[in-house]
């Protein structure tokens, strides 16, 4: 085809857009209206006195109005959390006794008999047997619960509602109303949410969403967050009201990670990423009833499941990384022992310890592993009796025993709250570090978000910490 | 069970649950491409999981599908593969999703473009529809959600629909499997020619505006004969769409 025909085509189309001025688009887009109201109005019959509609505008009106909007979310969001929280107790515990109480002695005993060196024994079966066991323990059940509930409330059509009643904040603090949607996907998995933002349009806002999901409590950190919550908060308050005051104090830490997502991307859209705020149509989709079974399936297949292989994915290589700092010496320390005394110092400048810290590091792959790897690490500095030996990740039977290894490893109430807080405040796990950086393809965000919430962590914990010692010591 | 009652349907181009046969990701070699294309929240996601087999995840929210679902089944032993595009109100604007669309209805030319619609919110649904007919001869309208039209009291003419728009109207139920074995029977009838569509053209434009998309229009005819969409090009041209002009240069619409 020859270009000066082309060239003509868009000559002649520039003197005729000339000629129809700039109304054009408008005149399109009402001629598309007129011609669709006209088809609708030959082919649609409605019987004006239909009451589903009716039912879905009540229903609406309660949950987005005003008083009633934010107080229904948090019930719903508390009741969920319960359910998973008391649900998960049972399975979580049978799980447990089937793979680490029978199972693991079972392969130590098998590995004995053909004669396994111990080194070998040690770094498959107490490492990375262990830390997959205990992934799939800890992390099954809870997920199994929660993501199946989730799922539901998606699919009845409530997360568009969550997003209206939030609108407003998000677009005062310079960010998308559909934030609200990658944020709620963010409370299952950070990684999930990050790749969710692809319904955001504006690059702008989409990058906000992305930084901030991480502030979304998620999945892999909800289990420290109960765990450590009714081990010391629980126990300040008189026994029947230590589930209510745990339950509490959880929620307060996700909703602390609102607030914080708020303040960041507020900061972020007042300097970095300057910009007018985007209007966009929301859509409340009508109510439907989802299809119970259908849907708990596909999200036991879906969600469940993928997010479980990941995790055991990454939970193999780090528990054999605890096994091995723990069992290699340098000098007549180990290398955990050793790292663990040079992070002790700015461990209490934070109101945590060298532990925690090297947990953390440990665990960046996967948040999931945390609480095994400190129980394991203190038990190795202290040199208490519990657990299974050195470098060998282990879940203690009872809370009780778990709260002995803690507190013998010199935990406050301190401690524990800190530990809440980072657990909210630190980077990305890897896999959402690398799902960031697959959708910005740029290293500077993805480097901005993943140190700026450790560097948040860092800040809060140290205040807290300085406030605590002044006052309550 | 009944081998009997199996022969008399085997001759009926209707029974075809013989015929179906889903084919989930498996999208390697494929005699038609089939787009699924509609409005945020219509249930696209669940047509194309009840056509392929697939439980993509469907979520009650708009703009569930961010990336470009691909699936296929089989019909009647020819290979369709399906296309989950991103719900879009409008195809005039340039996000990215409603690109996402276009483009490939554009240039992807699909043998079959399905317009999946909420039976309950049909007006509303047109206006995507009516700008897709712009651009497609071979459409199929899939009328979704007709549980909950049944429940709201709203009845539907498929056929003044189907003769309006020049397209086939299926009525279907996606979640219940509804419809489902018809709208497969249409989307192969419409794929082989068997069914000739006339799509309806935005008819309600101001006489000077008509003018000049005629003229424009007949330009781009005389230069592209085999062109179906010469009216479309010509409202993008007016409206200056730098990505159509482009297109256009680079010689994508040959």
């Amino acid at each position: 085809m020859a270009d000066s025909s082309i060239d003509k085509i868009i000559d002649l189309s520039k003197d005729l857009r000339w000629q129809i001025g700039d109304d054009f688009h408008d005149n399109l887009a009402e001629g598309i209206y007129a011609d669709a109201s006209e088809i609708a109005t030959s082919s649609v019959r409605i019987d004006n006195q239909n009451k589903q509609f009716r039912l879905d505008r009540k229903i609406d009106k309660i949950v987005t109005s005003k008083t009633w909007g934010f107080p229904i979310m948090f019930l719903i969001l508390g009741v969920i959390l319960w359910l998973t929280i008391e649900g998960a107790n049972y399975p979580s515990a049978m799980l447990a006794d089937l793979l680490l109480g029978n199972l693991h002695p079972f392969l130590k005993g098998l590995a004995a008999s053909i004669g396994m060196p111990w080194w070998l024994d040690g770094f498959l079966i107490d490492g990375v047997y262990l830390a997959v066991a205990w992934v799939i323990a800890v992390m099954l059940p809870p997920m199994a619960i929660f993501f199946p509930m989730f799922t539901l409330l998606e699919d009845f059509g409530y997360l568009p509602r969550v997003a209206f009643n939030m609108d407003e904040l998000f677009r005062k603090s310079g960010a998308h109303g559909k934030q609200a949607l990658t944020m709620s996907m963010g409370f299952g998995c950070n990684a999930a949410g990050v790749v969710a933002t692809r319904i955001i349009d504006s690059p702008r806002e989409r990058l906000i969403a992305i930084i901030t999901n991480n502030f979304s409590l998620c999945n892999g950190r909800w289990p420290t967050q109960i765990l450590i919550a009714t081990i010391f908060i629980g126990a300040v308050v008189p026994a029947s009201f230590s589930g209510i005051a745990s339950l509490s104090a959880v929620i307060s830490i996700a909703v602390l990670g609102i607030f914080f997502m708020f303040l960041v991307s507020w900061s972020l859209s007042k300097t970095v990423l300057k910009g007018e705020v985007s209007t966009f149509n929301l859509e409340l989709p009508p109510y439907r009833p989802p299809r119970f079974w259908k849907t708990i399936y596909t999200s036991l297949i879906d969600r469940t499941l993928i997010v479980l292989w990941r995790a055991i994915l990454f939970a193999a290589p780090a528990g054999a990384v605890i096994w091995l700092i723990s069992n290699i010496y340098i000098g007549n320390e180990s290398i955990a022992a050793w790292t663990i005394n040079s992070l002790d110092g700015f461990g209490f400048l934070l109101g945590l310890n060298g532990v925690i810290l090297l947990a953390y590091i440990v665990a960046i792959p996967a948040n999931e592993i945390v609480i095994p790897t400190i129980l394991m690490l203190t038990v190795l500095v202290t040199g208490i009796s519990g657990g299974e030996g050195a470098g060998v990740m282990f879940e203690l039977d009872s809370i009780n025993a778990t709260s002995d290894i803690l507190k013998a490893g010199g935990w406050t109430l301190l401690t524990a709250i800190n530990l809440m807080l980072f657990s909210l405040l630190h980077n990305p796990c890897s896999t959402t570090i690398y799902t960031i950086y697959k959708e910005t393809k740029s290293l500077k965000w993805t480097v901005v978000a993943s140190i700026l919430p450790v560097i948040m962590g860092f800040v809060v914990t140290f205040l807290v910490a300085q406030v605590w010692r002044i006052f309550v010591n | 069970m009944s081998d009997k009652a199996n022969s008399a349907c085997e001759t009926c181009s209707h029974f075809n649950a013989d015929g179906l046969k889903k084919l989930g990701v498996n999208t390697d070699s494929f005699d038609f491409v089939v787009a699924l294309a509609g409005n945020p929240n219509t249930g696209k996601s669940t047509v194309f999981n009840a056509l392929t087999g697939l439980r993509q995840h469907t979520g009650n929210w708009p703009g569930k599908t961010v990336v470009r679902a691909e699936g296929a089944f089989e019909y009647n032993s020819q290979k369709y593969k399906l296309v989950d595009l991103p719900g879009t109100y409008s195809l005039l604007s340039t996000s990215q999703d409603e690109e996402v669309a276009r483009n490939f209805i554009l240039f992807g030319k699909p043998d079959v473009t399905v317009i999946v619609v909420d039976a309950s919110r049909l007006e509303r649904n047109l206006n995507l529809v009516l700008q897709i007919l712009e651009i497609t001869d071979k459409a199929v309208l899939c009328l979704n959600l007709m549980d909950e039209a049944k429940r709201n009291n709203i009845e539907i003419d498929e056929r003044t629909l189907a003769r309006d728009l020049g397209i086939p109207v299926v009525p279907t139920s996606a979640r219940f499997n509804e419809g489902i074995p018809d709208l497969i029977q249409t989307i192969s009838e419409v794929a082989s020619g068997k069914i000739i569509c006339k799509p309806h053209r935005i008819k309600n434009v101001p006489v000077n505006i008509q003018k000049a998309v005629d003229t424009l229009s007949e330009e781009i005819e005389n230069q592209y004969p085999n062109l179906s969409n010469s009216r479309w090009i010509a409202f993008r041209l007016l409206e200056g769409d730098n990505k159509i002009i482009k297109a256009l240069k680079a010689g994508e619409f040959v």
